[in-house]
C-alpha cells in the first residue's frame, strides 16, 4: 500500500518537450508504469526517449492505454487547459509540475474540479486528486514516482511525508534516510497560493494507509494550513507519531520568500509566521523542529518512544 | 507586481471603472505648478509610492490654487514614507466628496476564489474599522466560475451597509470592477476611498492594484509599466536590480550572503544561520533547476552587495547535479576575479561527491567546504565574525 499512487498506477504525460522527456524516462526507468504521452500535433508517433506512444488527446491516451494518472509538464500558459483536459477525460490523479501558473487560472481550475458546498468548503471526493502545480510531484519508493523527486535519496518505509517545498522535501527525506528511516509516500504539494491537494487532503489519506505509521509535514510561512491539519491530527489520530517543520523563522513580514504563497501579510490576523505556527502545533501535541535536521531527529525519537 | 496609484487608475480606466479625471505625474514643483494651472484649481497633489499611509505621512495635499500645488509638491517630493522615497507626485483635479466608502476585491487562498470586502466606512484604515466595528465590514466569497451577478453584488453592498439611493451605480461599478479584476489578472483591486461626489456620482478616488507576476505574459501593457519605475521607488535598490535580472531575491539586514536552490531550502538556510548566531544579508533562490549560469549570476549579485562579508551556498541536488553547481561556482569566481569574501559551500544530493571533489581539487583560496547545512551555517557565522 501507499497513498494516491502505487505499482499499478498507469501514467500518461502531457507535454512531450525536453522536461517531459527527461522526467518521463527517469520515472519509467524507476519502474513507474509510464504508458503514453500526449501532444496535440504529435498523435500517432512513438515518443523517442520514453518509448511509449504519443496521442493527440488525453481521452484517446486513456481509452487506448487505460492510463489513470497524468503528469502535466506543459508550459505555464497552457497548464490550466491541460489540467481541465485531464479532468474531463476522467483521469483520477493529476500531477501538475509546471511552475508559474497564474493564480486566476488555478482559481478557475479548482472551482471547476471540485464541488463547492453551501458552507464554502469543497467536496474533494467530487473530483480527481490534483497535486500541484509548481510542485515536485510524489513518490512511493519502490513502486512509483510521478514528478521530479530524486529517488536515490530515499527507500521504502513507513513514514508519510508531505511538504509545501521541493528541495526542502529532499533535505528532510535525506536526513530521514541517513537515520535509516524509509518513506511510504512522499508528496510535494507545492508553494503556490492555490494548489490542488493541501495538507488537509493528504494527511487523512496517510491516516487511513495501513503502511504509514508516522507522518512528517513540512510547511512554511504564509496562510494557516499547518494549524488546520494540526487540529485534525490532534482530534483524529492523536496516537500517530507526527512531526512538523515550518520554514522561515527568520523571514521578515511583507516579503514574499520565493514561493508565491510564502508571505506573512502585513496586518494579517496572525498565525502566518513560523513561530506562530510552531507554537500552535506544539500546543496540539505535534513536535516541531527548528530546522530539517532537528525535525528528522524528533521523528526518530517519536518512532523509538 | 504592485502598481502606483496613477498606474492603477490607468488600469481602472482601461477596464471602464469610473475614477477621477486623468491627472498627470510631476517630478518637480514647477511641473506641479504648471499642471495645476492647466487643470484649474483646486487640485490634489499625491505622493506616488508603493506603500499605504501616505495621508498620515503628509503625502496627500488639497491645493486651492496653483501656488499651493507648487508648495505641496516641494514638500512631498523627497519625502520618506515608510522607507519609500517620493520621486513623483500625481497632480489631478480635486473631486467634491459627499461620502466615502471602501471596496476591494482580492484573491483568497482560503476559499480558493475571490473575496469582496465592502464597507460604508471608507477613507480610513479599514483594519481599524474591522477591529472596532466588524459588523460594518462585509467579507463575501466569490466563486470564480460563477462570477459577479446582480444578486451577489447587491448582497455584498447590503452587507457593507452601503446606501440605497446610488445602488444602481454601485452595482454597475462592482460588476465592472470584477470584470476588470479578472481581465487584468489582478490579485488585489482596492478602492479606498470609493466616493460619492456632491453631484451624486460613484467613483474611485484612489487605487491600489496588484497584478499576478505569473500572468504578465498575457498583460503586456502592465508588464511594460515596470520599466519606467526607477529603482528606489520600488523600495530597495538591490531588490529592484535583482528583479531586472529575474532573480528571486529579498534584501535582509545581516552580513552573510545566502544562496540556495529552492525557496523552502533557502528559507530554511536563513533559519539555520540565525540559529548559529548570524544574520543573513539576503534571500536568494537560484531555483529548483539551478545551472552553472544561474549560479554564477546569483553569486556575482550577492557578492556585489557591500554588506556581505561571507557567502553561504546551500545546494541540495535533486535534478540539479552538484558537479554542475561546483563548476558554476568556480566559473563565477573566475569571472569575478578579485573576490575578497569567503564562500562556504555545502553540496548534497545528486552527484555531491563529484561536486565536492571538483571544489577541493580547484584549491581556490576563497572556498570553504562544509558537510551538511548546519555545519555550513556555523562556518559562515564564524567567518563573518572574523571578517
Amino acid at each position: 500500500m501507499a497513498i494516491i499512487i502505487d505499482e499499478t498506477t498507469k501514467v500518461l504525460i502531457q507535454g512531450t518537450g525536453g522536461q517531459g522527456t527527461f522526467h518521463g524516462k527517469r520515472n519509467k526507468d524507476y519502474g513507474t508504469k509510464v504508458v503514453a504521452g500526449t501532444h496535440p500535433k504529435k498523435g500517432g508517433q512513438n515518443w523517442e526517449g520514453v518509448d511509449v506512444p504519443i496521442f493527440s488527446t488525453v481521452q484517446e491516451a486513456k481509452d487506448e492505454t487505460g492510463a489513470n494518472a497524468s503528469m502535466v509538464m506543459v508550459p505555464a500558459p497552457f497548464t490550466k487547459d491541460a489540467i481541465l483536459e485531464a479532468y474531463e477525460a476522467g483521469i483520477e490523479v493529476i500531477v501538475a509540475i509546471t511552475e508559474g501558473v497564474p493564480v486566476h487560472d488555478m482559481a478557475q481550475v479548482y472551482n471547476t474540479l471540485y464541488h463547492r458546498n453551501e458552507d464554502g468548503t469543497f467536496d474533494m471526493s467530487s473530483g480527481p486528486v490534483l497535486i500541484g502545480p509548481n510542485c515536485p510531484g510524489l513518490i512511493s519508493p519502490g513502486k512509483s514516482n510521478i514528478g521530479i523527486i530524486p529517488e536515490s535519496i530515499t527507500k521504502p518505509g513507513t513514514v508519510g511525508l508531505v511538504s509545501r517545498s521541493g528541495t526542502l522535501t529532499y533535505q528532510i527525506m535525506h536526513e530521514l534516510n541517513l537515520a535509516g528511516i524509509g518513506i511510504s509516500t512522499c508528496v510535494g504539494i507545492g508553494g503556490d497560493p492555490i494548489i490542488g491537494s493541501n495538507f488537509m487532503d493528504i494527511v487523512p489519506k496517510f491516516a487511513e494507509d495501513p503502511e504509514t505509521e508516522a507522518i512528517v509535514f513540512v510547511g512554511e510561512i504564509g496562510g494557516t494550513e499547518e494549524q488546520k491539519v494540526g487540529r485534525w491530527i490532534a482530534e483524529n489520530i492523536p496516537d500517530t507519531p507526527c512531526v512538523a517543520y515550518v520554514a522561515g523563522f527568520s523571514a521578515p513580514p511583507g516579503k514574499q520568500m520565493g514561493h508565491a504563497g510564502a508571505i506573512v501579510k502585513e496586518g494579517s490576523d496572525g498565525g502566518e509566521t513560523a513561530a506562530d505556527k510552531k507554537a500552535a502545533l506544539e500546543e496540539m501535541g505535534i513536535s516541531v523542529g527548528i530546522n530539517p535536521s532537528e525535525t528528522a531527529q524528533l521523528m526518530i525519537k517519536r518512532l523509538n518512544a | 507586481m504592485d502598481l502606483m496609484e496613477f498606474q492603477g487608475k490607468d488600469v481602472f480606466r482601461a477596464h471602464g471603472i469610473p475614477t477621477t479625471p486623468q491627472g498627470q505625474i510631476a517630478t518637480t514643483a514647477e511641473e506641479a505648478h504648471r499642471l495645476a494651472t492647466e487643470y484649474g484649481a483646486p487640485v490634489m497633489v499625491k505622493a506616488q509610492v508603493l506603500t499605504g499611509g501616505r495621508g498620515k505621512a503628509g503625502g496627500v495635499t488639497y491645493c486651492p490654487d496653483a501656488a499651493a500645488a507648487k508648495e505641496a509638491a516641494e514638500a512631498i517630493l523627497g519625502l520618506d514614507i515608510k522607507g519609500h522615497v517620493v520621486h513623483k507626485v500625481l497632480v489631478e483635479k480635486a473631486s467634491d466628496i459627499a461620502e466615502e466608502y471602501y471596496l476591494s476585491l482580492l484573491h483568497d487562498r482560503v476559499s480558493k476564489g475571490y473575496l469582496a470586502i465592502c464597507s460604508v466606512e471608507g477613507g480610513v484604515e479599514i483594519e481599524e474599522v474591522n477591529r472596532t466595528q466588524p459588523e460594518k465590514v462585509a467579507k463575501v466569497t466569490i466563486d470564480p466560475t460563477a462570477g459577479m451577478t446582480d444578486e451577489l453584488a447587491n448582497q455584498i453592498l447590503d452587507s457593507g451597509a452601503m446606501p440605497a439611493e446610488t445602488r444602481d451605480q454601485q452595482v454597475d461599478l462592482l460588476k465592472t470592477l470584477y470584470d476588470g479584476f479578472v481581465a487584468a489578472d489582478a490579485t488585489l483591486f482596492e478602492i479606498n476611498p470609493l466616493i460619492k461626489t456632491t453631484d451624486g456620482r460613484i467613483i474611485a478616488l484612489d487605487s491600489k492594484v496588484s497584478i499576478d507576476d505569473n500572468a504578465l505574459f498575457r498583460q503586456p501593457e502592465i508588464e511594460s509599466l515596470e520599466g519606467p519605475v526607477p529603482p528606489g521607488e520600488m523600495g530597495d535598490d538591490l531588490e529592484a536590480k535583482a528583479k531586472e535580472q529575474d532573480l528571486q531575491y529579498v534584501k535582509l539586514d545581516g552580513d552573510i550572503g545566502i544562496m540556495g536552490n529552492g525557496a523552502g531550502l533557502v528559507m530554511s538556510t536563513l533559519d539555520v544561520v540565525a540559529q548559529a548566531g548570524g544574520e543573513a544579508a539576503n534571500f536568494l533562490d537560484a531555483g529548483g533547476g539551478a545551472t552553472a549560469e544561474s549560479m554564477a549570476g546569483g553569486i556575482a549579485f550577492v557578492l556585489g552587495d557591500p554588506a556581505v562579508k561571507v557567502m553561504m551556498i546551500n545546494i541540495f541536488g535533486g535534478i540539479t547535479r552538484c558537479d554542475d553547481v561546483a563548476n558554476g561556482v568556480l566559473g563565477a569566481l573566475d569571472m569575478l576575479g578579485d573576490v575578497t569574501q569567503k564562500l562556504v559551500v555545502r553540496l548534497d544530493g545528486n552527484s555531491a561527491d563529484e561536486g565536492r571533489r571538483i571544489l577541493e581539487e580547484s584549491g581556490h583560496p576563497n572556498l570553504v567546504s562544509a558537510s551538511g547545512m548546519i555545519e555550513a551555517a556555523e562556518k559562515a557565522v564564524a567567518l563573518a565574525k572574523e571578517a
